[in-house]
């Protein structure tokens, strides 16, 4: 029971972290709430359930198929839809809400509203204390940490996350000093769709893949977010942990739990920012006046 | 009878100062018409049916500009205000009996409660935080309503409600008398003293709390207003459809909301509520390709917004209406020169 839980915890708090620090990264640096970031999450599940049932691909081939294309898919999103009108934020969050619904009614269109599953990369299972683990679910868990060490690495150590990080903290001084602003929330669009990606990947073999799946992760990730301070990286990761123990917690604990995982992560959410009101990293942005 | 004839010519001198020299104001006189008189001319059930609910949610899209387009508290959580009042307006006729002339305003009441109970927390962030936070309350109650079926009917919703009148005819003249009432009520409040320091916290907080206003209480005060009106909706939406379900509490809704309101242009009033009219209809109308309605929705949207990012209704006026320079007033764009200050318009 107790490792039934931690484990599911720490799946979905991976995937949570994956989707948050994607969505994190793009507010930081273009300020663009991108409620569009999840249906990409979806895209990328269908993309790896077209290749691999359709087309016969090997999964871990379709999945790094998917996650370029779906990266491809999000640029040309952005280039189009939203670059344009950048300086409207009321217009660039509806039509992030407006890509969110085409994408998922495009994915009705061409796949029905059926449930449908991939088969995992590995089979078999491990067992601690009498309880089941599925290598799967081991391999989703290390792939995501890798993933986060990776975005991390990203950041912190190369250039690219230097102009990233810098145009986070004040757009204007960091176009004085020669970064190229729309260039960097260009690159920072394709990481934090990448990510999107990725964390489609990791999760598919344990999910259903359906048109309406971005909606539930939709909401954990701006939970885990506001939870653990916008643009923070380290708030995101303890936020998404946070979040999805607590998410698994109520699932198996309380009966009708499965109801109520949304409600009581979001109450945990709104009782820090009644102490905290910037969450639990925040840091605090400049006014923009 | 030299009296009434008086009345009638200055009324009439008033007509033509005041709504017959700007166009924008012409369609909205014929607005008020055409939607008060159309029973006249048809009464197909199906055709009043699609208007009833194009009313009530004009109410819902007008409330959450008032509060998200003027005071600038980006609510992403509208569902909550619409379920609540909904909600409470069902359960109150079901159980206590009470009529919807009682049960309405009373779920409107209870809306505002919902409005103060979030507006305090929420009041301590801004921006984007809010706008995140928000998103929250209506899926936490979504959740506690699925959590005791036994009062709330779960996934089935409440159920058996009376009717709002006795015919579909009382029961649209109802909405859109309401409707244009309380959207008036709105233009008005947006109009006054406290719309203006709505305006001032939008544009600027910091410099609105040197002035020496005390924002907390303005914007507390809005987040009231926008969930009494909203409420109102949530009560003619729970009686007219005669179920209140958790479908009132979707985040699809609370985003509907937000669509309608930036599509028509925030800040305006006139815009989510023209907007609701264009888009709703014409989303029913679209029923006979069901597989491709929500997705020419959302195209059309894309689509509009890359050309005309503050709404479509704004950027309409702009092309017949033009601002004099020098007195800020509105002219027809046809005029050369400015209907009070003769400036010449360029």
């Amino acid at each position: 029971m107790i490792i039934d839980i931690i484990i599911s915890g720490l799946i979905n708090g991976s995937v949570y972290a994956l989707l948050a620090i994607g969505f994190s990264l793009i507010f930081g640096v273009a300020r663009i709430v991108n409620i569009a970031h999840t249906a990409f999450y979806m895209v990328a599940s269908y993309c790896i359930y077209y290749a691999t049932h359709q087309m016969g691909v090997h999964p871990v081939l379709a999945m790094l198929v998917a996650i370029g294309l779906v990266t491809l898919i999000g640029l040309i999103c952005y280039k189009l839809f939203i670059d344009p009108i950048r300086e409207h934020e009321a217009a660039v969050l509806i039509a992030t809400i407006a890509l969110a619904i085409a994408m998922q009614e495009i994915m009705l269109l061409i796949f029905t509203g059926d449930f449908l599953s991939v088969p995992a990369l590995v089979t078999g299972y491990l067992k601690i204390f009498e309880v089941k683990i599925a290598y799967q679910q081991l391999l989703t868990f290390a792939v995501a940490l890798l993933i986060l060490a990776g975005v991390w690495a990203l950041l912190k150590k190369t250039r690219l996350g230097l102009a990233v990080r810098s145009t986070a903290q004040d757009r204007e001084v960091a176009n004085l000093m020669g970064m190229n602003e729309s260039r960097v929330a260009m690159m920072t669009m394709a990481v934090s769709v990448g990510l999107a990606a990725f964390a489609g990947a990791v999760v598919v073999p344990l999910s259903v893949v359906h048109p309406h799946m971005w909606m539930h992760p939709l909401i954990m990730m701006m939970a885990v977010v506001v939870l653990g301070g916008l643009g923070s990286l380290k708030g995101s990761f303890v936020g998404a942990y946070i979040l999805g123990l607590a998410e698994s917690l109520v699932v198996f604990l309380i009966p009708m739990g499965a109801f109520l995982k949304g409600s009581v992560a979001l109450s945990i959410m709104i009782l820090v920012l009644l102490i905290r009101p910037e969450g639990l990293f925040g840091v605090a942005f400049e006014e923009e006046r | 009878m030299a009296i009434a004839g008086f009345y009638l010519r200055r009324l009439y001198t008033i007509f033509k100062g005041e709504v017959l020299v700007l166009p924008s104001r012409v369609v909205v006189f014929l607005f008020f018409l055409a939607v008060l008189f159309l029973p006249i001319v048809t009464q197909d059930p199906y055709l009043l049916r699609i208007l009833i609910l194009t009313s009530i949610f004009a109410i819902l899209a007008a409330s959450w500009d008032l509060l998200s387009g003027f005071t600038g508290q980006l609510n992403f959580g509208h569902a909550l205000f619409f379920g609540v009042g909904a909600y409470t307006s069902a359960l109150l006729n079901l159980h206590a009996r009470i009529p919807p002339s009682g049960s309405i305003p009373l779920g409107a009441l209870a809306a505002v409660l919902a409005g103060l109970i979030i507006g305090i927390p929420c009041l301590r962030l801004r921006g984007t935080y809010l706008a995140l936070t928000t998103l929250a309350f209506p899926i936490i109650l979504m959740g506690i309503v699925f959590a005791i079926p036994s009062i709330t009917g779960g996934e089935l919703g409440v159920s058996g409600l009376d009717r709002l009148s006795r015919s579909r005819v009382s029961d649209y003249y109802i909405t859109v008398v309401l409707m244009l009432g309380l959207c008036t009520i709105m233009w008005k409040i947006t109009d006054s003293n406290t719309g203006v320091i709505f305006h001032a916290i939008r544009e600027d907080e910091l410099a609105v709390r040197t002035a020496g206003i005390n924002t907390t209480r303005y914007k507390l005060l809005a987040f009231s207003l926008s969930g009494f009106f909203a409420g109102i909706a949530g009560g003619l939406y729970a009686h007219f459809m005669r179920i209140a379900g958790p479908s009132t509490l979707e985040v699809s809704m609370s985003f509907t909301v937000v669509i309608w309101a930036v599509f028509g242009g925030i800040v305006t009033i006139y815009g989510p509520v023209g907007a609701v009219f264009i888009l709703f209809p014409v989303l029913e109308f679209l029923r006979f390709w069901p597989e491709f309605r929500m997705l020419m929705f959302a195209v059309v949207i894309l689509f509009i917004l890359l050309y005309m990012p503050d709404g479509l209704l704004p950027w309409l006026r702009d092309k017949i209406e033009e601002e004099c320079p020098r007195c800020k007033i509105r002219n027809v764009a046809t005029r050369k020169t400015c209907r009070v200050c003769t400036a010449p318009l360029d």
